[in-house]
């Protein structure tokens, strides 16, 4: 497991590359890419300053990884997320999920991306033609990370 | 960290995002009266204080609390030396 905050872009092929080396009982790699928009909730946007809880952010993200790593079969994983100031088409988030299998992979990438929306300590505040403003946290997203609780 | 000399437990209190800008500090040390031993109890001392600090901090506004960088209540107990954190709900990702 491999988490990194980092204010400096990635580069998806050699983090994968760098996973995958040495590792040939790795059969997939999921990988999931978040992106700044140039739109939100109807207004332009001309960037973004992306704040965290240092200490409590990296935390909260290995407990997020070590849930997936409880429910599926999972090989290693990488999640990098960036802060500080980024503009539209930057890249924001990186998780990379190697498995022997695609369905431990997919399914692992999307619960810790639906948790990490929801529970690690990141706020966004976006720059538009009216002023910065924060960024409201989405009621879709706590579905979409309620889609993964445990019934029973 | 120590408690003040004479045994007053003393906590740091961090602020995030909209709460750091409004409240006008990211960080400050409190040291608790005798009967603030919670999470919301340090959140209503807070609130005790007026103007922004009620606005920002209220019952029912939107904030999220840690304890020792970990997700808190508000029952969740709070002792000398501790990290709480307020902040707003996250979005990040």
């Amino acid at each position: 497991m491999t988490v990194r905050i980092q204010t400096a872009d990635f580069d998806v092929s050699a983090e994968i590359a760098a996973l995958r080396r040495g590792r040939p009982a790795i059969g997939a790699v999921a990988s999931f890419i978040g992106v700044v928009r140039d739109v939100n909730e109807g207004s332009a946007v001309a960037g973004m300053t992306l704040e965290h809880y240092p200490g409590m952010t990296e935390k909260a993200i290995e407990e997020i990884v070590s849930q997936a790593q409880a429910r599926w079969s999972v090989l290693d994983t990488l999640v990098v997320h960036r802060v500080g100031r980024l503009n539209p088409a930057d890249q924001i988030v990186l998780v990379v999920v190697a498995s022997a299998h695609r369905g431990d992979a997919f399914a692992a990438c999307e619960f810790i991306m639906d948790y990490l929306k929801t529970r690690a300590p990141f706020w966004k505040k976006e720059e538009t033609g009216g002023g910065a403003r924060w960024v409201e946290a989405r009621e879709s997203d706590d579905i979409a990370a309620g889609r993964w609780r445990l019934k029973g | 960290m120590a408690a003040a000399s004479d045994n007053t437990p003393v906590i740091t209190v961090l602020y995030f995002a909209r709460l750091r800008e409004a409240l006008g500090t990211g960080s400050e040390r409190i040291a608790l009266p005798a009967a603030v031993r919670n999470v919301e109890e340090v959140r209503a001392l807070l609130v005790a204080r007026g103007g922004e600090w009620k606005k920002a901090l209220a019952p029912g506004s939107p904030v999220r609390a840690a304890v020792n960088q970990a997700v808190a209540a508000g029952d969740t107990p709070v002792a000398d030396g501790d990290e709480i954190a307020f902040f707003p709900p996250v979005t990040g990702g």
